[in-house]
């Protein structure tokens, strides 16, 4: 039994122009201790997918359909009261803001200390004795001495060391992790990639590594599902992805990254831009914009489906005779 | 570095730096400094950059947040006024341009696009304003009819149509409006472009369009790039020489084919083993530790010796000055001795 299963996740805004869906029927599964990450550009709705999934999207946001299933128990239709035990205890939350994340106004000792008292139920001394310890283990010198300190007194790089602390102390099976490094320094986010990667294999966390960086991706993650406008366009073993993909946005979206292995003349260029979300086209989303269109993708959406790899993907150039079947749940 | 060895380079190139630097006032207000005892302080954002960009060519600057390379950029516009050295363009004193009507015809041959779309465009303009503006700044043409003929060619030359001309800003997406941004700067028809961090607000797809139309546009039109941005996989695709700075230095310059094969400072080989790449799958890596450190109070000596592994007593106490050695230059003591 896979730790996570999201089922054909549908999640929508209605807006006074009509409702607006963001992420559309979308379904994935992560092992235990499996990192799965999720790229996109941005409106690819891949934030949306994962903070639907603690149920922390903002109103008027909203789930609309699907199902969110957690060690074989459904949380997405728990009354609020009992998620918040889920949130923390059993999911951890990284964000790309490590100031928004804390709280300004405690001191990280405190943070950390009331979220294990709440989840773990260990008593004042025992729940210091391990923040001191998670501090250390996170890489902040002088832990003994700066858990006594506030956030404002930590470095951007420093902060989200607290924050990685904080998802994980109170020890839950997955952690979602929302542009975890975006907004830090090169050289700062390979010391907070590696951190992650360490804890998470010392602790057996799954993650759900959400961001916009491939580079950050093909490090880290054993599978990736790409997202475009909504919807999971291809979903498969990082290194197929990477190097394989089977759908042309895939393709294309490689083909754009600059590499620094190697010098290009030109750089693979999608035409045209990410639809809005108020006129996704019909049929698949993408095909505007894709090189190998044909007739039926401008009628016919495309769901996930088998193709001649490890991946699933949502394109018809897929849809060989025999394995026409769409494999929507299987993913 | 030594005269002689640039002599050459100096005759060809377009824009010359040399010993520039630049300082801010970050004190406390007076009143405050005068009851606290407190000091003045100041930031060197840029402390002595030097360096040659030849006709055509593109140099880029890199670096983490805080280590000067946008205000390397502002200063070679002129956007601040430098606390100490020279810009030379086309072999004229940046600083001997002193009157609007000496400076103009100088200033038409230089423009800049900026980062963030979003803040760089008049929202209350419509774009074909937006982009004759310098045509209409410089007086370069006076007819109406003329103007609106050239905003169209430019806005076809970016790869927009010459409708879009009509619209306002906030109907076009990032990628289009950093279009208009590079179209207003193409307007006065200058020879040299700054370009600070113009791809950093856009997604990969986007970004790839936007590298791919400056490279064209290059080409045609044979244009010198200072290209300013923290994206090294960026500044590989671009660039002929690649600058990489660390708190207010140049650390290292070289041929952007040699910085990446075989990097000298420390510092450069710490930058390109902390970026993930797609090539790097399931690598395994040592993260360099430690953090740039604030530029208001450097460390003596070698900026770089807290977080150096070949940092020794004499990276401590003095600061490294740019060697040449081949066709790279590089500031640091250890690679100047051998100790590597």
């Amino acid at each position: 039994m896979p730790l996570l299963e999201v089922k054909n996740l549908r999640v929508e805004f209605p807006t006074r122009r009509g409702t607006l869906v963001a992420v559309d029927d979308v379904s994935f599964h992560i092992d235990e201790g499996e990192v799965l990450g999720v790229v996109g550009e941005s409106g690819a709705g891949k934030s949306i997918t994962g903070v639907s999934i603690i149920r922390l999207i903002e109103p008027p946001g909203r789930i609309a359909g699907g199902q969110v299933i957690l060690n074989g128990r459904r949380i997405d239709n728990i009354p609020l009261e009992e998620m918040r035990h889920v949130r923390g205890k059993e999911i951890g939350a990284i964000f790309q803001d490590p100031l928004t994340t804390l709280n300004p106004l405690y001191t990280i000792g405190h943070q950390l200390v009331e979220t294990m008292q709440t989840h773990l139920g260990i008593g004042d001394k025992e729940a210091r004795a391990r923040a001191i310890r998670w501090l250390e283990d996170v890489g902040i010198p002088g832990a003994a001495q700066r858990i006594d300190a506030y956030p404002h007194q930590f470095s951007g790089g420093m902060r989200q060391r607290v924050v990685i602390a904080l998802a994980l102390c109170a020890e839950p099976r997955l952690v979602i992790a929302d542009e975890p490094t975006t907004a830090l320094d090169v050289s700062i986010q390979a010391q907070v990639i590696a951190l992650l990667k360490r804890l998470c294999r010392e602790h057996g966390t799954a993650i759900m590594l959400v961001t916009h960086d491939m580079g950050v991706i093909a490090e880290t993650a054993d599978r990736v599902a790409v997202m475009y406008a909504g919807r999971i366009a291809e979903i498969g073993p990082v290194r197929e992805v990477v190097k394989h993909a089977r759908h042309p946005y895939t393709d294309g979206l490689m083909g754009s990254i600059p590499s620094l292995s190697h010098k290009v003349e030109r750089l693979t260029q999608i035409e045209g831009s990410m639809p809005r979300l108020t006129d996704i086209p019909r049929g698949c989303a993408f095909n505007p914009r894709c090189p190998k269109v044909f007739d039926r993708c401008r009628t016919e959406r495309p769901d996930l489906m088998k193709t001649d790899g490890p991946n699933l993907a949502a394109c018809w150039l897929h849809a060989a005779p025999g394995r026409d079947e769409a494999l929507g749940h299987a993913a | 570095m030594p005269p002689d060895a640039t002599a050459t380079v100096r005759t060809k190139a377009l824009v010359e730096v040399e010993d520039l630097a630049r300082d801010f006032d970050v004190s406390k207000p007076w009143l405050f400094r005068v009851l606290q005892g407190d000091r003045k302080r100041i930031l060197k954002a840029v402390a002595g950059v030097s360096f040659d960009i030849p006709k055509g060519t593109t140099l880029s600057l890199v670096g983490e947040s805080g280590c000067g390379k946008t205000t390397v950029a502002r200063l070679v516009v002129g956007l601040y006024p430098p606390s100490r050295g020279r810009i030379r363009f086309d072999g004229l004193d940046m600083a001997s341009l002193t009157s609007r009507a000496v400076a103009a015809p100088v200033r038409r041959r230089i423009q800049m696009i900026f980062q963030d779309p979003y803040a760089s465009l008049n929202p209350r303009w419509r774009v074909r304003d937006i982009i004759a503006e310098p045509i209409r700044a410089f007086g370069l043409i006076r007819d109406r009819a003329a103007i609106e003929a050239r905003v169209g060619e430019l806005l076809s030359q970016v790869k927009l149509s010459p409708k879009d001309g009509e619209k306002y800003p906030h109907e076009f997406s990032g990628g289009q409006r950093q279009r208009i941004s590079i179209a207003r700067a193409l307007s006065s028809t200058p020879e040299f472009l700054v370009c600070d961090e113009p791809t950093s607000a856009l997604d990969v797809s986007v970004q790839a369009q936007i590298l791919n139309l400056m490279k064209d546009l290059q080409r045609e039109l044979g244009l010198t790039y200072l290209f300013i941005s923290h994206n090294l996989a960026v500044v590989r695709h671009m660039s002929d020489r690649i600058g990489v700075m660390y708190l207010g230095r140049i650390v290292e310059l070289a041929p952007g084919e040699t910085l990446f094969a075989r990097p000298r400072h420390p510092y450069t080989r710490m930058l390109l083993d902390a970026i993930p790449d797609l090539e790097m799958t399931g690598r395994a890596r040592t993260p360099v530790g430690g953090e740039v450190p604030s530029p208001i109070d450097p460390p003596p000596g070698c900026a770089f010796h807290p977080r150096c592994p070949l940092a020794n007593a004499r990276c401590k106490a003095e600061v490294p000055s740019l060697r040449t050695v081949a066709d790279v230059q590089v500031a640091c003591h250890a690679v100047e001795e051998g100790r590597t």
